[in-house]
């Protein structure tokens, strides 16, 4: 039986917003959005449902942020996790990618014996897309972003497609691999009533154990890595850009095509004489 | 798209109290397992989980694939029958959320949901895809199984419809037995202690389906309704069913109605043999028809939804079609119609919670007679009225939603057109409208509402004091036309006029129900106004109606009957 551990984050909302949602400081002002389970996340939570449903696993949600974080966790039992766990610590507010992937790590080193990691392939508050990559380089673990695909799973190894912009890869993996899931992958699940019922009471720090509450002493953590102190990243300044596309042309890859290719670039580049 | 479960809703939820009932139903919150409810709070808190998450599916799952479902449909192929690839996706979705066994008991893998809460769902399943309702709503069959089948069959099948393993059917009809139940002649033979079932249903929603409650002919020779039992018949314990066919339908497409053909197929007995129309089908019929009447209710709603868009995006003349008083006079009548009879379905099914209540606690010894006797007596009302009331409004409001899309409301393009064939079937089946008047009528001649009058009469109204002498009003006319109806010593007259008598009821109800609500709440009175106007003037036009067969015209009913007789 495999272990997965996925990694969730509670965001602000982005698709509703209400509100001032940017701070003078250029951070997001999370107390004027509502928050929910990144959309991504759920993704990647589908997708460890589905290898248990497959082969037989046992998944475990974690999610680093302040205490009502606790509530994406819930979801995630519902839908039909096995553990969770909440990372929370005054000392890790306001940390960058750097800072969250060690304090991830961390955790995912102290569930122990992990096969798979996924996660969400970006959030929809920072979009760096850089936590799972940076959380598979401080465990050693293999890794493959944009999975837009589970084709195959099994107690060795599992085939993943990656959507690249005009091409799909198919990679097959072995374990121990983290994965980063795109929307695309899968359609997530909608809660349980029964897990609901068993579940919806719950909160951090009750006696149950069912949500236990996990912080840097439990994880033995460098407080100077941790939190705003071990975040490098400063925003310098937010500015509204709007893109603009300019011509898009795609070309294949016969020989008539590449010719074209060749050609247009040097009527752009090339001044012939 | 928007979340199903609306303000609306659960505006009309919150304003039921279901305390008592889930109080009984929760044993007391004595129980201290996992999933034990603990308090009455708790169990609204967790209702709202479950209502929102059922809208959410319904809004964002099920509606996107109703156009699909409607054009495909099941297919039939050498005696199987499959549902449509969006059907089944649908099925298994709402199974795996836990809905299919909304109203069982959990230790069955049930919610123990009261039935209110559970009527809610069916309207919104119903909103998003109206065929679905068909095999969702066939949880009734394992309500009657909980009801009125013994322990064995009870763990024999509930869990199964829980998990969506099996679906199943109710086998009433036959091709000479539709309204009328008491000519069904299916036979069940009894072998050696076992019994078998021979020949054939008509019209068998979902008769595919795994489990079969079949009513049938177990008193050889007998005639009339005593002479049936219930059966339960289960495919994979019997192959001797065969599926004839399915037919070609009008509307809800996405669910198969077959032809059962059984040849001496094994079976059980449900209850007590000769019981099976007068007690257990009547049951039956009873939960499916409140079904029916949120099945329409859902439908109407997405009617409506769909010609407000409608009306706000098309533009003629300069400006969106919604600015003529001619559209959103339609839209107005709809909107009052299906809110007050929102509040008709969820009373019902408050009734019937009640009634399932005292059951309960009859059975456990405690004296509640004169409660039990009270709330069959309204549920037993009730049920005819509301289906009457919300399967004739659901065909009136998708009738005027096409009307506001014009050409393209006739359209495969726009839902609408599927929303007028799907509500057709609602008003028909489970009983026709005309025999949901029969099943009211008494309960208007003999007053059973009588007690709600007075509730109402003693109801403290500071705001709306004029209104509340209106409604009364309604309730004196009703009482003084039924007077006059019935010194009248004809039958025949007494059956004529029944669909305008119950038709008052409904009405004049609908109004005792929505004075509390708008005098509660300011924000509902501008339509309850509206709704109290009209009810005015349809209330007299009812009356004046049945006053002119009675005196104007001054020809006997027979006659008119003869007109149409042919030969003999």
């Amino acid at each position: 039986m495999k272990r997965i551990v996925v990694l969730a984050k509670q965001v602000p909302d982005t698709a509703n917003i209400s509100g001032d949602a940017m701070k003078a400081d250029g951070t997001v002002n999370r107390a004027a959005l509502p928050a929910i389970f990144n959309p991504e996340d759920l993704n990647a939570l589908e997708m460890a449902l589905t290898v248990k449903d497959r082969i037989g696993a046992e998944v475990h949600v974690i999610t680093m942020g302040p205490p009502k974080a606790v509530e994406i966790l819930k979801h995630a039992l519902y839908m039909g996790a096995d553990y969770v766990g909440l990372i929370t610590d005054r000392r890790f507010a306001a940390a960058d990618t750097l800072a969250t992937s060690y304090v991830l790590a961390a955790a995912i080193k102290k569930i122990g014996a992990v096969d798979l990691v996924l996660a969400g392939r970006q959030a929809i508050d920072g979009d760096t897309a850089q936590v799972g990559p940076q959380v598979a380089d401080k465990i050693g673990f293999n890794q493959v972003t944009y999975v837009s695909a589970l084709r195959e799973v099994n107690d060795n190894y599992l085939i993943v497609e990656r959507d690249g912009e005009v091409q799909t890869e198919v990679i097959k993996a072995a374990y121990p691999v983290l994965l980063t899931v795109c929307a695309e992958a899968n359609t997530p699940r909608f809660p349980n009533c029964r897990r609901m019922l068993r579940f919806f009471r719950l909160d951090m720090n009750d006696n149950t154990g069912i949500i236990p509450v996990i912080n840097m002493d439990d994880l033995a953590l460098a407080e100077e890595r941790c939190g705003l102190k071990g975040s490098p990243t400063r925003v310098h300044k937010i500015k509204s850009i709007m893109l603009k596309g300019g011509e898009l042309k795609m070309y294949g890859t016969d020989v008539t095509d590449i010719r074209q290719l060749v050609r247009d670039i040097m009527k752009d580049y090339v001044e012939v004489g | 798209m928007e979340n199903y479960y609306t303000a609306d809703r659960k505006f009309y939820l919150e304003n039921k109290d279901l305390q008592e009932i889930v109080r009984d139903l929760e044993n007391d919150f004595q129980d201290r397992n996992a999933e034990a409810l603990h308090s009455y709070a708790e169990a609204c808190t967790w209702y709202d989980m479950v209502l929102k998450n059922a809208g959410d599916i319904c809004a964002n799952f099920i509606a996107p694939r109703a156009a699909a479902v409607d054009e495909q449909g099941p297919t039939y192929r050498d005696g199987l029958v499959s549902w449509a690839p969006e059907t089944q996706e649908n099925m298994k979705v709402l199974s795996e959320a836990g809905y299919l066994g909304g109203t069982l008991p959990r230790r069955y893998g049930g919610l123990n949901l009261p039935v209110t809460v559970n009527t809610i769902i069916v309207e919104m399943v119903s909103q998003a895809d109206a065929s679905l309702m068909n095999l969702f709503g066939l949880q009734d069959i394992a309500m009657t199984i909980n009801k009125f089948g013994d322990e064995t069959q009870k763990t024999r099948v509930l869990p199964k419809f829980c998990t969506g393993e099996v679906s199943g059917s109710m086998a009433l009809t036959e091709p000479d037995a539709g309204s009328d139940l008491q000519a069904v002649s299916l036979r069940a033979i009894e072998k050696d202690g076992q019994w078998y079932l021979d020949g054939v249903k008509r019209f068998i929603t979902n008769g595919c389906g795994e489990v079969s409650l079949v009513l049938a002919r177990s008193e050889e020779g007998s005639k009339g309704g005593r002479g049936l039992s219930l059966f339960l018949y289960e495919r994979y314990r019997d192959k001797n069913l065969i599926v004839r066919r399915i037919e070609n339908k009008h509307g809800i497409h996405g669910s198969p109605t077959c032809e059962l053909q059984f040849n001496m197929a094994k079976a059980e007995l449900v209850g007590r043999r000769k019981f099976g129309l007068i007690k257990y089908v009547m049951s039956l019929m009873n939960g499916a028809r409140l079904a029916v009447a949120a099945q329409a209710l859902g439908i109407a709603q997405a009617a409506f939804d769909e010609a407000m868009k409608y009306a706000n995006e098309r533009e003629q003349f300069g400006h969106t079609v919604v600015h003529f008083p001619a559209v959103y006079q339609m839209l107005k009548k709809m909107q009052a119609e299906i809110e007050t009879t929102r509040m008709l379905v969820y009373q019902t099914a408050w009734f019937v919670d009640l009634e399932d209540m005292y059951e309960r606690r009859s059975q456990r010894g405690e004296d509640v007679r004169s409660e039990l006797k009270y709330a069959n007596a309204m549920a037993g009302f009730l049920t005819p009225l509301t289906k009457f009331t919300a399967t004739e409004m659901a065909n009136r409001a998708a009738y005027d939603a096409v009307q506001i899309h014009g050409g393209c409301g006739y359209m495969k393009d726009f839902p609408v057109e599927r929303l007028a064939r799907d509500a057709r079937i609602t008003n028909i089946y489970e009983g026709t409208t005309q025999l949901q008047v029969v099943a009211a009528i008494g309960g208007v001649i003999n007053n059973v509402l009588a007690q709600e009058w007075e509730n109402l009469q003693k109801f403290n109204i500071k705001e709306l004091s004029a209104e509340k002498e209106r409604v009364l009003g309604f309730g004196e006319q009703l009482q003084a036309i039924v007077s006059e109806v019935t010194t009248v010593k004809d039958r025949d007259f007494h059956d004529y006029v029944a669909n305008y008598l119950v038709a008052i009821a409904s009405i004049a109800y609908r109004n005792v129900l929505f004075l509390p609500v708008a005098e509660q709440f300011a924000g509902k009175r501008e339509l309850f106004r509206f709704f109290l106007n009209e009810s005015a003037v349809r209330i007299d036009y009812l009356i004046a109606r049945i006053r002119m067969l009675k005196k104007v015209y001054g020809v006997s009913i027979e006659e008119l009957k003869r007109a149409f007789v042919k030969g003999r």
